[in-house]
């Protein structure tokens, strides 16, 4: 996927505040440090549970310098937001993948928030993290009562 | 939420959860500070981890307390954003002269591109201006390193020093390597005990005090910047001599990344400068860059010591944060237009949020409003557009007596200041006193938006909401009985959801009224509410077991005696 062996992987989640965009972002990042890479995040706090528009870059590798994602170099954007789909759609590389709502069935999701669960199902079809990777992740960024609903929207993401 | 950690016990954490990890490392003995963006999580963090943390109603109060601390010889933080510091650079300038017995880190976090501010000013002036040294860390690991640096320049020099940071080190996650192992609190820290030596001479700044003091300021500056030169924590990394970067904070990941053959000189004590390293580094290289965020002031410093060095085309690059990108544009000399990315949608007061009512009733009655900071600053924006203006924090009250004072009677009655909770008890208390001490001759009217919540930073505790930064239970101030014991006539405490149409009714009347009145316009943020109306119940409860106390029907449990809360 990498042009050069030590340019990191580029994900952008992007979204609006209260969509789960931040939370994503965290659980996708745990998931790649925890495997041994180098991980950097960038987000912009404040405004983020204002309904306004809010992204967060995650890069990984064996060498990562500006946490902020160059212009038009993501390797994988995904939206949780589809307004939100023709705003960031200029931040993928070429050949870059281009992940929405619409690449799941989201009438079979548990409830309207695991939206950003069910997506990182779908965004981890293009890693060969182990998927236990995913779920430890998941069951450490929610509160109990949430894991079996995140297990069925992760799952639903996954097996798209 | 535990911090991701790797299995070999590398941390993922943010600049701010970095810097409150070091400071529980470093045995700092109490952090305190006020909410702003980007810096509100590091006493959040602080405190979550153990440490004493508190808020205070505004920066300079808390570098006042952080101040006698460190007179006591403790280690403290101080945090604040950038514009915070203007509040406490009352402090800051003569606590340098000062200085301390403990160690003092000033922790002060810019927002270069303004995520979220009123303007993007450039605290490095401030190192400079008031003469104490600065750091800047690049990330994470360099943000817990460096604190423990400050605090052992701050005890050596016996001197405040500033602690900068900026929006992408904050927010930014990146490995971080503790000294200790995640969950353990070191037992020795190297912290001191706090005592108290009497030393008048050294602390009343008065002129014949203050002249010595200022000359040993100057000689503790210029011997640290001879240690800087030596020993500061500034790397100079070779690599071609082709072209050679001098940066700091985040701008060297930029550059890293936008120029990885380039040497660099990476500073991390930028204040004072370590001129003579610079110096060799230009001498060093054949094209020399100055890559910096904001202004141009490293680039400037460089000049007036008549280093060759290049700097950013400011008429570009000064507005906004750097980016990878925009560093490769620096050094190829490209001052063409930039790509312009698209607009977002942006943020808005949240459904059902109290803002939005009572921005709907001063809409309605065409009032002339001025604006304060916080979430109501919202109301600004279409399709509201209900706010006339908005500069700093507790401006809403002088500047609504100003207008009042000069404008046409009848433009002068449509005036209103609006201010939120938190924001006046920080910086509306004066404006508070100033219009009963100088009324305008047709009157004002003050509206305290009480939600409850320092909302805006994310539902920070302050002393009007009677709970501390952790939610312990501490007294709560009254506004109703702040506002009369400043002298206004007539306060009103209503709720302006519920009672909207009242609310009206009742400013309207006001703005008639060639009188002072203070509204305060009390409903709990929506995304706080189920905190606030628990900790609202748990208190009732408590005062209601306490014998001969009953709580008035205000909803605050104030002193304004109303049974029902209304007008008195």
């Amino acid at each position: 996927m990498n042009t050069t062996p030590n340019s990191p992987t580029n994900v952008r989640f992007a979204g609006l505040g209260g969509t789960g965009v931040i939370k994503a972002s965290d659980i996708f990042a745990d998931v790649v440090f925890r495997l041994g890479n180098t991980v950097k995040k960038a987000e912009v706090h404040g405004m983020s549970q204002r309904g306004g528009s809010v992204q967060s870059d995650i890069r990984f590798g064996s060498e990562v310098h500006s946490p902020m994602i160059p212009d038009g170099a993501c390797d994988f954007l995904v939206v949780l937001e589809p307004s939100q789909v023709d705003v960031v759609r200029g931040g993928l590389r070429p050949g870059g993948l281009l992940l929405t709502p619409a690449d799941i069935d989201v009438t079979k999701l548990p409830t309207a928030k695991a939206l950003n669960v069910a997506m990182l199902g779908r965004l981890s079809r293009q890693f060969d993290f182990p998927e236990q990777s995913w779920r430890e992740s998941l069951r450490a960024n929610f509160p109990e009562k949430l894991h079996a609903a995140n297990d069925r929207a992760f799952a639903l993401g996954r097996s798209v | 939420m535990h911090p991701s950690q790797d299995s070999s016990g590398r941390l993922l954490l943010s600049g701010n959860e970095a810097v409150a990890l070091a400071a529980l490392h470093c045995g700092v003995a109490l952090g305190t500070g006020y909410p702003g963006t980007p810096s509100t999580e590091i006493l959040e963090g602080f405190g979550a981890l153990g440490g004493k943390a508190q808020w205070a109603p505004n920066e300079k109060v808390a570098a006042e307390v952080a101040l006698g601390a460190a007179f006591a010889r403790a280690r403290v933080i101080c945090t604040m954003k950038h514009v915070g510091l203007n509040v406490a650079a009352d402090v800051l300038f003569t606590m340098t002269y000062s200085g301390v017995d403990g160690g003092y880190v000033l922790i002060v976090a810019d927002d270069p591109g303004m995520a979220s501010s009123q303007n993007e000013q450039d605290s490095r002036r401030y190192a400079e201006a008031a003469a104490a040294p600065m750091f800047e860390p690049a990330d994470s690991q360099d943000a817990y390193d460096l604190l423990r640096t400050a605090f052992e320049v701050s005890e050596r020099w016996h001197i405040p020093v500033l602690f900068r940071l900026t929006t992408r080190v904050c927010h930014s996650k990146s490995p971080v390597v503790p000294r200790f192992p995640a969950g353990v609190v070191p037992a020795d820290t190297g912290a001191p005990t706090p005592n108290f030596v009497r030393n008048i001479a050294g602390r009343v700044m008065v002129p014949g005090n203050a002249k010595p003091a200022h000359k040993r300021l100057r000689a503790k500056l210029a011997e640290l910047q001879t240690w800087n030169e030596a020993q500061g924590p500034n790397r100079l990394e070779r690599r071609s001599p082709a072209v050679g970067i001098i940066t700091s904070g985040i701008s060297y990941h930029h550059v890293r990344e936008a120029a990885p053959d380039a040497s660099v000189l990476k500073l991390g004590l930028s204040y004072p400068l370590p001129m003579k390293t610079m110096r060799e580094f230009v001498g060093a290289v054949e094209r020399c860059v100055v890559i910096e965020e904001n202004d141009p002031w490293l680039a400037t410093a460089c000049r007036a010591a008549g280093l060759n060095v290049e700097a950013k085309d400011d008429g570009i690059f000064r507005f906004g944060e750097l980016s990878v990108d925009r560093v490769r544009r620096i050094l190829a000399q490209d001052s063409s237009a930039e790509p312009v990315p698209p607009r977002g949608k942006p943020p808005e007061l949240c459904a059902g949020c109290p803002h939005r009512s009572s921005f709907e009733v001063l809409k309605e009655l065409d009032c002339i409003v001025s604006g304060d900071i916080g979430c109501y600053t919202l109301a600004a924006l279409p399709p509201l557009a209900a706010m006339d203006m908005m500069i700093d924090m507790g401006a809403a009250v002088g500047m609504g007596l100003g207008l009042r004072h000069v404008l046409p009677r009848e433009q002068a009655k449509r005036v209103v200041s609006v201010i939120g909770d938190s924001t006046f008890l920080h910086g509306g208390l004066p404006g508070l006193v100033e219009m009963a001490y100088n009324p305008p001759a047709s009157g004002h009217v003050l509206v305290i938006l009480d939600n409850g919540t320092t909302a805006m930073t994310g539902q920070q505790e302050h002393p009007g909401t009677g709970r501390k930064l952790d939610g312990e239970a501490t007294y709560q101030v009254s506004y109703e009985a702040m506002a009369r014991a400043a002298g206004v006539k007539n306060v009103v405490t209503l709720n302006p959801i519920r009672e909207k149409a009242r609310f009206k009714e009742l400013l309207a009347e006001a703005l008639r009224r060639d009188e002072l009145t203070v509204f305060v316009a009390r409903s709990p943020c929506i995304l706080a509410a189920g905190r606030i109306v628990a900790w609202q119940k748990e208190r009732k409860a408590m005062e209601q077991e306490a014998e001969g106390t009953r709580p008035c029907a205000c909803g605050q449990n104030c002193d304004c005696g109303t049974a029902t809360g209304q007008t008195d």
